[in-house]
């Protein structure tokens, strides 16, 4: 019963932290079809913002919900302007200026930095369910993740801005002559993208090690689950998700932590090869 | 170009240099050579993927997984065998067998680009953490002990075919190596003007019309991918010898970004290119490696950005277009200006 208790808590972590990673890049990729492989490395800069405002005496909640997603947001913005505008369109060019973005990012925090840096603490200590013991900041990562579904759910389905950039997603060419900028809503979405993501970063700083090469460990675990989600932002990235994150944490209990990753990988293989639309593609057809 | 003048250009090419080949160990120090030795054998991996990609269509995330399989594949077979020549051939073989499991997997599902890198990359994680997880007695095939993430020591080196004892000098590793990337661009370069070549070059450009024309995109697709498979096992090999070690990171995401980068450099659609922008990246890297100045990751991504958004054909086309474009300037308009220009230019 306990043990029980216990791999459903670390399912729901597993799923939600999945979650978090992969929302910023599937808004990218689902909005502007554009699959950004420095994905890692703005988590790495979430992390590593977060880190260092709390090393240098910022209570570590304003470090981790407001400078992290409010930096790596800048970052975005400053990328899209100079690099990823020229691509649209372009897809594989796309995942090779971002691919060189991700190295060059790697190369600057390491030539900044170095190869370490001190960590934070978990903050809110554990809890205890019989003879085990779990953290109270899991329970906060699945509040989270909770929480940005709804925020961006309620963003995409009830302002103008998600009106008009859904609009933007299904045509483009027919929202500019209705008067939008689709240049513009790009930027804007690229910006939240890499906000979501850079708050991704800062959640896990606490419960992750920091290194400059953080990232690579995520981007392709990211890039799967929401390629096997499918275009739908939310349902296809929370089923996606969800799905991984069981499969994951299940097969790390039955077996070892290594088999678990790669039953996950196995898994995505599958599900690319039975829906190569993603499940999204398939089953919420339509859906945000 | 008339195409006799083209191929015999292209055949003095080829002796020039295998030549150089020939030559190159009595003018270089053995550092310098055990250098170019590993530059050759990347550039046969180098030419694995610009083949596939360039040629094929097909942009795999994943090609260490073949070179990583090649490498296991000799190392294991070498120590089993105790002679390296059934090892190179079964290196070539297995992962050619395993490209066209997964091609078949792959094309026979239709599946689209982006989810045919996915894939690719997905199966590279997966082999490199299997290949990490193998330490301990439990995993030996044969003699040879896996490892896990210390990788196998002390792998045999190549010897003289089907004669043991006859361990290859460095300097004979080089001619094996050097010759081997040669024989592959000239057995890429006849695969590419042979039937199958051009079907493969016309799926690249419209599958739906190569079908319509009684051709199976999906075979060729998976045929050159299996080509690309060999190449690269066969680089694997040769990676193996130059090294005498093998470990999981062969398979690692930053080799496979690394061939991209090549190839992006040099040229994509061509075979020279990736050659070309190989060599250039690896002696880049050997210099970066030798001072402090600057980290090796920061400066191939600035490379690779400003490849893509300022020269996106890569190094050779450029090159090659604009030559071209000279020679067809100089010799069709001989108009009297021109003609002026191009004497001065030749002048100076």
């Amino acid at each position: 019963m306990d043990l029980s208790l216990i791999i459903a808590l670390d399912v729901v972590n597993g799923a939600s932290a999945l979650f978090l990673l992969c929302l910023g890049l599937a808004i990218i990729f689902g909005m502007m079809k554009i699959i950004n492989l420095a994905h890692g490395e703005f988590v790495m800069l979430g992390a590593y913002a977060t880190v260092i405002s709390a090393n240098a005496g910022l209570n570590i909640w304003i470090a981790m919900l407001l400078v992290a997603p409010l930096f790596v947001g800048l970052v975005g913005l400053v990328i899209e302007r100079c690099l990823i505008r020229f691509l649209y369109g372009r897809l594989v060019d796309s995942m090779l200026a971002t691919w060189g973005l991700s190295l060059c990012l790697i190369g600057l925090v390491t030539t900044i930095f170095g190869n370490t840096i001190n960590g934070v603490p978990t903050p809110l200590g554990g809890f205890q369910i019989g003879a085990y013991r779990s953290s109270w900041y899991t329970i906060f990562l699945f509040g989270m993740a909770v929480l940005m579904m709804a925020l961006v759910y309620g963003v995409m389905r009830f302002t103008r801005f998600g009106l008009v950039a859904r609009a933007v997603m299904l045509n483009p060419g027919m929202a500019a002559t209705l008067g939008v900028n689709p240049a513009k809503i790009y930027m804007a979405t690229f910006g939240i993208g890499a906000a979501v993501t850079g708050l991704a970063g800062g959640l896990l700083a606490p419960v992750s090690g920091i290194t400059p090469v953080m990232g690579t460990a995520f981007v392709a675990k990211c890039f799967i689950t929401v390629v096997g989600g499918g275009a739908a932002i939310i349902s296809g990235t929370l089923s996606a998700a969800g799905l991984f994150g069981f499969v994951n944490q299940v097969g790390a209990f039955l077996t070892t932590p290594v088999y678990g990753e790669v039953i996950l990988f196995l898994s995505a293989i599958l599900l690319i090869r039975l829906l190569p639309q993603g499940i999204s593609g398939r089953f919420f057809k339509g859906t945000l | 170009m008339p195409d006799a003048l083209k191929v015999l250009l292209q055949g003095l090419a080829v002796l020039a240099a295998i030549a150089l080949v020939a030559v190159l160990p009595t003018y270089l120090e053995l550092f310098t050579l055990m250098q170019m030795t590993l530059f050759a054998a990347m550039g046969v991996l180098a030419l694995s993927l610009g083949f596939i990609w360039g040629f094929g269509g097909i942009l795999s995330f994943g090609q260490t997984a073949f070179f990583g399989i090649g490498g296991y594949t000799y190392a294991v077979a070498a120590i089993n065998f105790g002679d390296s020549t059934n090892a190179i051939l079964l290196a070539i073989l297995l992962p050619a067998l395993f490209a066209a499991a997964l091609g078949y997997f792959v094309f026979y599902g239709r599946i689209s680009e982006v989810y045919l890198g996915v894939i690719t990359l997905t199966v590279t994680l997966i082999l490199f953490n299997v290949v990490n997880s193998t330490a301990g007695d439990a995993y030996t095939i044969g003699q040879a002990r896996l490892g896990g993430f210390n990788g196998i020591p002390s792998v045999p080196t190549f010897n003289a075919p089907y004669a043991p004892d006859a361990v290859l000098t460095p300097e004979a590793g080089w001619w094996v190596t050097g010759s081997a990337l040669i024989a592959v661009y000239v057995l890429m370069r006849l695969l590419l003007a042979s039937p199958f070549g051009r079907i493969a070059v016309a799926v690249r450009e419209n599958e739906t019309r190569a079908a319509l024309l009684g051709y199976d995109p999906r075979l060729i697709k998976l045929g050159v991918f299996m080509v690309g498979g060999a190449v690269a096992g066969l680089a694997g090999a040769l990676y193996v010898n130059w090294g005498a070690f093998v470990g999981p990171t062969i398979f690692s995401l930053s080799l496979s970004a690394e061939i991209i980068i090549w190839i992006t450099v040099g040229g994509l659609g061509t075979l020279i290119g990736p050659v070309v922008g190989c060599f250039l990246i690896q002696y880049l890297n050997a210099k970066i490696g030798s001072q402090q100045a600057f980290n090796a990751n920061l400066v191939l991504g600035v490379i690779l950005v400003a490849f893509v958004l300022l020269l996106p054909k890569g190094i050779v086309p450029t090159l090659r277009d604009a030559l071209l474009g000279l020679g067809r300037r100089t010799l069709r308009r001989p108009a009297p200006e021109t003609a002026a220009r191009t004497q001065i230019a030749g002048a100076e």
